[in-house]
Order: structure tokens, then sequence, then C-alpha cells
């Protein structure tokens, strides 16, 4: 990453708007990498204050208070045209982030959800919440571990559980075309979504 | 890249900072609006705080809020605040995030999807 300094911190004058993609999934799935590898900025950190209920994590008997958590988000950008800039907002997928994605999902393009095939059942939760409780698109990135079994985008989609017109695209999240790819295959089915339907067959 | 999801904390409390507000005086400043100072260099009155005219300074150009807010190693929702009541002084100008309502048009989608071929 070579614009890393701090003459390059800026957008153009030009940017008039922003529009973001969120990257979610577990812990240590590659989302920071992914962003690294298309980000013009070196990937930064922030924190959001995000109040929960206290459920299903510090479950303390009887006591139905809200917490307020701090969580830490990794995010990029690329100045996508002169009037438009992209950010990608990392996120974790597990159940106790929901509500941090949910503010984060207003006015996206929509999810890109990270997926390792060694620990599948890490994305069960991410995916029934997007199929779910939202009507944000996304797609399913599988990123390529060295170590990963090459399954068929069909034992995928079962395991998985996906809706048929969910696209699933093979990714390496350490290369920035891979990665490219995979963010086009999500913007694709998001422009497709929106075109009106002309028959129905 | 620092591993891990440490939290990084400060001395001076979140509230102390923000005066006690938990939310922007204005609902439209997003973590992905786009944030510009106004003739950045005229003198901000004498109460203001440091960390209003740090984010001035930041945003003598062109910067979203949520990278303002990494640079300047405070939360997004705090500098969601200071950046609010700097839009209400006249101090900065915000170019709003792509409204929840009318969402996003296949323009600006066909933007992002030439945009990133274009990278490819």
């Amino acid at each position: 990453m070579v614009f890393a300094d701090s003459g390059e911190r800026y957008l153009p004058d030009t940017v008039q708007q922003a529009v973001k993609i969120l990257i979610l999934g577990d812990f240590g799935v590659g989302k920071t990498t992914l962003i690294g590898s298309v980000s013009e900025i070196e990937p930064l950190r922030t924190e959001e204050t995000m109040t929960q209920a206290s459920v299903g994590v510090d479950d303390l008997d009887g006591l139905q208070h809200k917490t307020t958590t701090t969580v830490a988000m990794d995010f990029g950008r690329i100045t996508i045209s002169p009037r438009t800039a992209l950010y990608l907002f990392g996120a974790p997928g597990q159940q106790r982030f929901w509500n941090l994605w949910a503010g984060l999902s207003k006015g996206a393009v929509g999810a890109l959800v990270l997926i390792d095939t060694r620990r599948l059942e890490g994305s069960f939760d991410v995916l029934n919440q997007l199929e779910l409780q939202t009507d944000m698109p996304f797609a399913v990135a599988v990123n390529h571990f060295p170590d990963t079994y090459a399954h068929s985008e069909q034992e995928l989609r079962e395991a998985l559980d996906l809706l048929p017109h969910t696209p699933i695209v093979n990714c390496d999240a350490r290369d920035r075309a891979s990665s490219l790819d995979a963010l086009i295959t999500l913007v694709a089915y998001v422009s497709h979504l929106l075109v009106p339907q002309e028959t129905t067959s | 890249m620092s591993g891990g999801d440490e939290y990084r904390d400060s001395p001076v409390r979140a509230y102390v900072i923000t005066d006690g507000r938990a939310r922007p005086s204005r609902n439209t400043i997003g973590i992905d609006t786009l944030l510009l100072a106004v003739d950045p260099d005229k003198p901000l009155p004498i109460t203001t705080s440091r960390q209003h005219h740090e984010l001035l300074r930041m945003c003598r150009r062109l910067l979203s809020l949520v990278e303002a807010a990494a640079y300047l190693e405070l939360p997004v929702s705090v500098v969601g605040v200071l950046a609010s009541d700097l839009v209400d002084a006249g101090r900065l100008v915000a170019r709003p995030s792509i409204p929840e309502a009318t969402g996003l048009d296949l323009n600006t989608l066909q933007e992002v999807l030439d945009g990133l071929r274009r990278l490819r």
C-alpha cells in the first residue's frame, strides 16, 4: 500500500457521495485481509459503541439490563469515480454484533459474507440473520486457505442452505484481483435485483 | 496491523468530550458522511473544545466521518456529535450519506461496478 502517507489521506474534492459495502464473517476469516487487498488507504481501525441487551453473552441470571460494548471495526476505501467513494467495512458476524451491522447496513449496497470452509458453522449465524431479519442483499465469498479442501459449489450451497439466487464465489482474500472479483459479483447481483423484471418465468 | 480486538481506553470519558450527549444534533450524520471544513483558518470561539478544533483541522480537506474518527482515535459516535456541532455552527459542510429511504439508484451501482472493473 503505497498511498498511506497523509497526502493521500484525503478524498478528491470532486467526490460528492460515499457508498458502502459490508464485509461480514467470523473472526479470523480474512475480512481485514480482503479490505487491505483492495483499499487505496491502509485499512483503518475505529471503534463503535453498541448498546445491546445482554442475551446469550454475559448471561447474568435474571438481570435483563442492557450493556454498552465497544467493537473494533476495520475499514478501507476505494475512490471509485471522481464523484463516488466506496467504503468497505469489516464487521464480525456473530449474533452479538448484529446491532452494529444493522446500523451500518443503512444505505449500504449489500454485504459480502466471507466464509472459511474449515469452520462453516461460524457462518450459519450471519447467513440466517441476513436471510430472515434484514433485506440487505448479500453474496457469499469462500476464502481460499492453503489447506482448504475444494468443495463443489453445490456442496457448499447445500451445507450453507443458501437460496438458489444467492451468488457464491471462490476468492483469495490476499489477492487484489480475486477480492475485486468477489466485490464485482456482489454489486452485479444487487444491480440485477434493482432492474425491473420484464418477464416472470 | 495490530491483532485482536483490544479496547483502546482513554482517561477522558466519551461523555465528557460530547458534553453528555449520546446522539448528534442532526440525524443526517452517518459514519460515511463526507466532511469538509468551511474557512478552516477562521478562529473558533475560545470556548471550543480541543476535540472540535482537532476535527475541524482534520477536515481541512474532504474526509469521511469514520476516517476522521480513526485518525483522531475517538469512537465514531463521539465524532458524530462533534461533527454535528460544527455543522450547526456553519464551520463544517456535510455531504450526506445515501438516504436509507430512497436507497441506491442504478446509476450509482453501475458507477461502482464500472469502477471495480477498471481496477481489476
